[in-house]
């Protein structure tokens, strides 16, 4: 085991893998930038050096210097969290020549599951369908419409550049398409000075369904079933939940064996999500894969009771995993409501400032997760994430009720904040009864 | 008391405070970065503050490196607490601090001399220190002119950016 952990991260993510270290006996260090000085946080670690200004590209994108500081507090290994370096496999290769271990895959299946061709091809010999669409750029409207025909109606023009949702455009026909493809190319090259757009089906109703895997490097690796994430604003997750309410037992498990099929052909090690899309029929295609805790990791760690965490770090330090396939069970029902610093009865405009009065709720069957307190400074450097409010209760019916009691606990007072927009969903008859799909919050709200 | 037949002296019940006066009080927190300035004499009292002063910068013998391992209590918040203790007993000067997170070497070599030391003069283009980060040495400079007043890292320390490595007599 390390002796020795830095926290190449910032906010809830760095207090949640100082919490794992403290937990297993291990030494914590964490970086900071100027605009996280004084963060609750870092009272709870061993050293805390700062690392450079807000800017992250001088502090928590800064390799440089977080290398350098990992050396000089003489650290063993170093987790990088989720965003800024997680998923730089140039950091991760930097860190291991450097002898410091990465918390993370290894740089050949990080590098191979960041590659969006890489990917489709690990999937298909996987045995995976991936999105129907064009296989590169498109030259002119006559070939989209060829791939259109292909493929079936409904298309997707999305810039190559593009990234969150942006630059995309739904056509239902060849003359749409063709108007589609003009304008698609126009914007994007006024936006990202790239003109190139391509093709993919697009799944009407579909649902966003991730599977969370954990590989050792003994060759083991588990699913920990899925988490549904269709509650989504512009591609930024809002709501996750787990079991998913919107799909078969045998979907599911069909999920599940296709997500621990894709790590192992990737070589796949450490902990990861595999995101699915998954039609009204149940039929389900790849999207991508995360090779990085992600936010919404406590979904699964209340319905498994596993800390994965805590399982990322014994795994990089070459642990085996303690438990087999048919150990992993859900249990109960799980609900995250993300809360964010933004105006939701404003056009989700970011509100940054100074959090003042902080109560947030309590009780059975509550988890929160929160860097934030009295007094901490939300600023416009970084995400907007303030808390990762969390129920998990037996069936789905008292999550809900929890999670609606919860919202009302909440009191922040200083900044605009979600809890609203998440006291309306808990509300709403679509979601109470599962049925919504990955465009509903743009429709309906 | 005057005597009747010299002029009488500027009553200062008349006018207070001159402003003259304020403005080289002001100049003068100005020139050594004070926040908070205040003087009292037989024919004035002055007290001047300036909007949004927090407290003062840290001060030379207050400032612990903020990477020395303590139990549990991170470094930067030991500098925070000791820079408020020292601070009324002396004035702000400027600092130095570090560009980078790395360790602070006084010399450029291991035989030779210190490249400045307390009462050395220096100009902006001054090399002061050498710090080391990933087996690279850098030479950092002082930015700024004067006389060093008080070198506050010590050689072979561990540095974090931000950190004050001098204490700088503007001049």
């Amino acid at each position: 085991m390390f002796s020795r952990i830095l926290v190449a991260n910032r906010g809830e993510i760095a207090l949640r893998v100082i919490r794992a270290c403290r937990e297993m006996g291990v030494e914590a260090v964490a970086v900071y930038s100027e605009a996280d000085r004084g963060a609750r946080y870092l009272d709870l670690v061993d050293e805390a050096i700062c690392i450079g200004p807000a800017a992250p590209a001088q502090s928590y994108l800064n390799i440089a210097r977080i290398i350098s500081a990992a050396e000089v507090a003489d650290v063993d290994a170093i987790h990088p969290g989720y965003g800024f370096l997680a998923e730089n496999a140039h950091f991760a290769e930097v860190c291991r020549s450097c002898n410091i271990e990465f918390i993370g895959p290894n740089v050949e299946a990080m590098q191979r599951m960041g590659d969006k061709v890489e990917a489709k091809r690990i999937a298909r010999a996987a045995r995976i369908y991936t999105i129907p669409g064009s296989e590169g750029a498109l030259e002119n409207a006559d070939e989209a419409i060829r791939v259109a025909h292909d493929i079936g109606y409904p298309v997707l023009v999305k810039a190559a550049a593009g990234g969150g949702g942006r630059g995309m455009r739904i056509a239902h026909n060849d003359i749409s398409l063709s108007q589609a493809v003009g304008q698609g190319q126009s914007e994007a090259e006024a936006a990202f000075k790239d003109n190139r757009v391509y093709l993919e089906k697009h799944i009407e109703g579909a649902r966003h369904v991730e599977v969370q895997v954990l590989a050792d490097n003994h060759g083991h690796c588990v699913h920990l079933w899925e988490r549904d994430c269709t509650l989504q604003r512009r591609h930024q997750k809002l709501i996750e939940e787990s079991p998913s309410p919107s799909i078969s037992d045998r979907t599911r498990a069909k999920l599940c064996d296709a997500a621990v099929r894709m790590a192992r052909e990737a070589g796949y090690t450490g902990a990861g999500t595999v995101e699915f899309l998954v039609d009204p029929n149940g039929t389900f295609y790849l999207l991508e894969v995360n090779a990085r805790i992600q936010v919404e990791h406590p979904v699964t760690e209340l319905v498994t009771g596993v800390d994965l965490v805590q399982q990322q770090i014994r795994v990089a330090a070459g642990e085996r995993l303690p438990f087999r396939q048919k150990e992993v069970r859900q249990r109960g029902h799980a609900i995250e409501c993300r809360i964010n610093a933004e105006d939701c009865r404003n056009g989700f405009r970011p509100s940054p400032g100074t959090i003042g009065r902080f109560c947030l709720p309590g009780g059975p069957g509550v988890r929160v997760d929160t860097h934030c307190c009295p007094g901490t400074a939300i600023a416009p450097h970084y995400d907007s994430l303030i808390a990762k409010l969390l129920v998990h209760r037996a069936t789905r019916d008292a999550a809900i009720a929890t999670m609606r009691r919860a919202l009302a606990e909440c009191h922040i007072e200083g900044v605009a904040t979600t809890v609203p927009l998440h006291q309306e969903i808990m509300a709403n008859p679509d979601f109470m009864a599962g049925r919504v799909d990955t465009g509903w919050v743009e429709r309906v709200l | 008391m005057a005597d009747a037949s010299e002029p009488e002296a500027e009553a200062p019940r008349e006018a207070p405070v001159d402003m003259e006066t304020i403005r080289r009080l002001l100049d003068l927190m100005s020139e050594h970065g004070l926040a908070e300035l205040e003087i009292e004499r037989e024919d004035m009292a002055v007290r001047l503050r300036k909007a949004g002063a927090g407290p003062q910068p840290p001060l030379v013998a207050a400032v612990a490196p903020a990477v020395t391992p303590q139990g549990g209590a991170a470094g930067q918040t030991a500098a925070a607490q000791e820079g408020g203790e020292a601070e009324p007993a002396e004035e702000a000067l400027p600092t130095i601090t570090s560009p980078m997170v790395g360790t602070f070497y006084a010399a450029s070599s291991p035989e030779a001399d210190p490249c400045v030391q307390v009462g050395d003069h220096v100009a902006e283009d001054t090399i002061v220190c050498v710090i080391e980060a990933m087996k690279v040495f850098n030479e950092i400079r002082a930015e700024t002119s004067g006389t060093i007043e008080k070198v506050l890292v010590g050689n072979a320390e561990a540095v974090e950016f931000g950190q004050p490595l001098f204490v700088v007599r503007p001049g």
